[in-house]
Formats: structure tokens, C-alpha cells, sequence
């Protein structure tokens, strides 16, 4: 296999990973949401991110099969790679928390995944771009509805005010990882930062809420250094494919 | 491939239904975006979904051969594009009517598309049940991807919008 499409599957995989390990995540509020309506936003958002993933599996299986000669698909791809195969950004990973976690991991996730839809449009590969056109159209309902509950919570009574700072606290140190390019990445993610502070910015000056000053920044989950969450969230939606090989309903 | 054919089986599709939406046809929807028949008589229809993780593809696919098969077509394979990405806007104005007559406000037009603006809500959506425009928005996501809460403030219903997209 050459280099560029062994950089060119890692990397789709990469964006496979953390859209499905997110969507994992999130699926885990499905019937625990605060309120009925806000249960049911943040299941359909998690329903797209599968959905994203699904194409990015899809796509990366179509390459290693023509590159490997080997017979991958969506689901060995998800269901039988082991840990240290994961390319996910560690944020994804990390336990739900309380719903200002949760809000506030999302909103960091979609600001920075919008951007790099947004290259990706531009890449001269085909199939990419038209994923990222169509994931464009949901990420933005995710952008805004992270936004309005970042100003709502950040911006509300005390005890939310509190709860949104100590998710900063909690969550800030894995969004230096996004823009550290890794070897395979195929867009230049340093390059995105800027934009994505911004956005930060704005919405947290509308929160009452502050962007922390030099913290150290947790990285590995691009090259398959995980926390130890990871290993457990596998377990639990890997564990009916390993036990019963092929399963489908 | 031969008109007659290529309107049959467009016929046959006609009979197959959004498994969320049941009064909504596939080709209402917009989601059906080429028929191909090759000259040994295998089809090809070619799908796209509404949104990346729309669960009632895989049906769908599945009603088409069905459909196809019993009305004589056995060699059908269903594909997926994603290029171009799919827009409420190919969505039929019949389609648009017999989802205001089953209770969803019908998308509008492409300029209402997502209103960037943090707490703006589209303007104007019309309760499908009283006909007011005096509605609100209760949430951007409802009971499937495709659809937002909205909530009429004259007769007090609470209704789906079919968001634009």
C-alpha cells in the first residue's frame, strides 16, 4: 500500500471514530434527558453523527478493500478494531457528566467539526466532499443548538453559571488536540484554530463565561493513545458483534 | 432505456412509501434520483437519503425490490448517492399538500433555510391544524432528523414542522 492512501484511510478513520464514538456517548442521555424535548434533540443529533460516521466507514472500507484487498465493512470496522486502532479525538470519549458537560463537549465538537466540513468540501475527493455537504446541513443545527444552551446555561441562575465553569474546567484541556496536525491528517487543522476561538469567544462573552489561559493541553487520541474511558465504551458496543460473529437484526 | 419501462417503474415506485411519513411517496420526498436499466434487463435505482443517519433507508430499500419484484422486475439493486446532497426543495408541492392535510407544516421555500441567528426561529410557519402563523418554536429537533417542534399560539397545538434542509 502507498503512503497517500494508507495517510488517506487513517484519516478517514479518524473522522469515523470520533463521529461514532461521540454519537455512542451521547445515545447514552436516550431516555435520561433533563426534559422530554431536549432528550429527544440530543438523540436525533447523535443519530446524525452515526449517520456521518456510517458514510465515513462506508467510504474507508470501499479504499482498504481496493488498496488491501481485503473484505472491511461499516460494520467490521466499528465493531471488530481494537483500542489502540482508534484515531478518535479523546474529547469524544470522555463520560457524559452532567448536561453542562454534555452541552458544552458538543458545542466545542460541532464548532470545530463545521470547520473542517468546510475543507473538506473544498478537498478534490469526491466522496468527501459530498459527505461533508450533507453532514454541513446537520452540524449547523448542532452548532446552534449547543450555542443557545451554552448562553442559556452559562447566562442563567448561579448554580448553571457554575456547572457550565466547571465543564470548561473539565473539558478545555482536550481541544488542544484538534488543531496538532497528525501525520495522516489530510487538512491543515492548525490553521483552523483562529476561527474556532472565535466562535468560542462570541458565544461564551453571550454566556458570561470565560476561555481559560495556558493550560496544559491532553493529547494521543489521533494516534490512538486513549484515556480510560475508551476501553470500556468498546467493550459495550463491541461486545454482541465479538460474541456473536455477523449478528444482524 | 425505453420510455414505457423507464414510467412503469416509476409507477411502481409511487407505491412506496416514507415508512415515518406513510402519506409521503419516495418520489414525493424527492429521494429517488434515477432510474437506470442496462441491456440485460437489470435495474438500478439510485436513492438519496434525507439525512446522514436516516433509519428508514435501509426500508426503503428494501420496499423498493419488493415492490419491483412483485410487479416482475427481479434483477433490482438499490443504490446510494450522496451527491448532490438532498434539499426539502425537490420535495413535490403535492407532497407538500398531503403533509399539511396529515397534520406537519410542509418546509418552505429555500431561502427560510437555517436561520444562523442564535435564538431566531423560522418565521411565519403556519399550524396545520387552525391555518394561524402565530407559532412558536419549541425545539429545532422532533420526532424524526427531519422535523423541528413548533407550537401554535391561537389554538395552542403542538405540531411538526418539516425543517428545511
Amino acid at each position: 500500500m502507498n503512503k497517500l492512501s494508507n495517510y488517506q484511510i487513517n484519516y478517514i478513520l479518524s473522522l469515523a471514530d470520533s463521529t461514532l464514538i461521540l454519537g455512542q456517548r451521547n445515545g447514552e442521555w436516550c431516555a435520561h434527558g433533563p426534559i422530554l424535548e431536549q432528550d429527544i434533540a440530543i438523540t436525533n443529533i447523535t443519530l446524525d453523527l452515526i449517520g456521518q460516521a456510517r458514510n465515513f466507514y462506508q467510504y474507508a472500507a470501499t479504499l482498504i478493500n481496493e488498496v488491501e484487498h481485503k473484505n472491511e465493512t461499516e460494520d467490521s470496522l466499528a465493531y471488530l478494531r481494537n483500542e489502540r486502532d482508534f484515531k478518535n479525538l479523546l474529547i469524544s470519549e470522555l463520560p457524559n457528566g452532567d448536561w453542562a458537560q454534555t452541552i458544552l463537549r458538543q458545542f466545542f465538537f460541532s464548532s470545530f467539526m463545521l470547520l473542517v466540513f468546510e475543507e473538506l468540501e473544498k478537498a478534490n475527493d469526491e466522496q468527501m466532499a459530498a459527505i461533508a455537504t450533507k453532514s454541513i446541513k446537520e452540524i449547523n443545527y448542532h452548532v446552534k443548538w449547543s450555542s443557545e444552551w451554552v448562553i442559556r446555561l452559562g447566562d442563567g441562575t448561579e448554580e448553571s453559571h457554575n456547572r457550565m465553569k466547571n465543564a470548561i474546567e473539565a473539558l478545555w484541556m482536550y481541544t488542544g488536540e484538534f488543531f496538532i496536525p497528525a501525520d495522516y491528517e489530510m487538512i491543515d487543522v492548525a490553521s483552523l484554530k483562529e476561527k474556532w476561538l472565535e466562535k468560542i469567544k462570541a458565544v461564551f462573552e453571550e454566556a458570561t463565561l470565560s476561555v481559560p489561559e495556558n493550560t496544559f493541553m491532553q493529547t494521543g487520541g489521533k494516534n490512538g493513545i486513549h484515556t480510560e474511558h475508551l476501553g470500556y465504551i468498546l467493550a459495550e458496543m463491541q461486545s454482541l458483534q465479538r460474541t456473536y460473529p455477523g449478528a444482524e437484526w | 432505456m425505453s420510455d414505457v419501462i423507464k414510467e412503469h417503474i416509476y409507477k411502481i415506485l409511487e407505491q412506496v412509501s416514507d415508512p415515518e411519513i406513510p402519506v409521503l411517496t419516495i418520489l414525493d420526498m424527492g429521494i429517488v434520483r434515477d432510474v437506470i436499466r442496462d441491456d440485460q434487463n437489470n435495474i438500478e435505482i439510485i436513492i438519496t437519503p434525507t439525512y446522514s443517519g436516516c433509519p428508514a433507508m435501509d426500508a426503503i430499500a428494501f420496499d423498493i425490490k419488493m415492490k419491483l419484484i412483485e410487479n416482475g422486475y427481479t434483477h433490482v439493486k438499490v443504490t446510494y448517492t450522496l451527491q448532490p446532497a438532498w434539499t426539502t426543495d425537490w420535495m413535490s408541492e403535492e407532497g407538500k399538500d398531503k403533509l399539511k392535510a396529515y397534520g406537519i407544516a410542509p418546509p418552505q421555500h429555500i431561502s427560510s433555510r437555517i436561520n444562523k441567528i442564535l435564538f431566531a426561529q423560522e418565521e411565519n410557519i403556519e399550524c396545520p391544524l387552525c391555518h394561524s402563523t402565530n407559532t412558536k418554536l419549541l425545539s429545532e429537533f422532533g420526532s424524526t432528523a427531519c422535523k423541528a417542534l413548533y407550537q401554535c399560539n391561537d389554538c395552542k397545538e403542538p405540531f411538526d414542522y418539516f425543517k428545511c434542509h
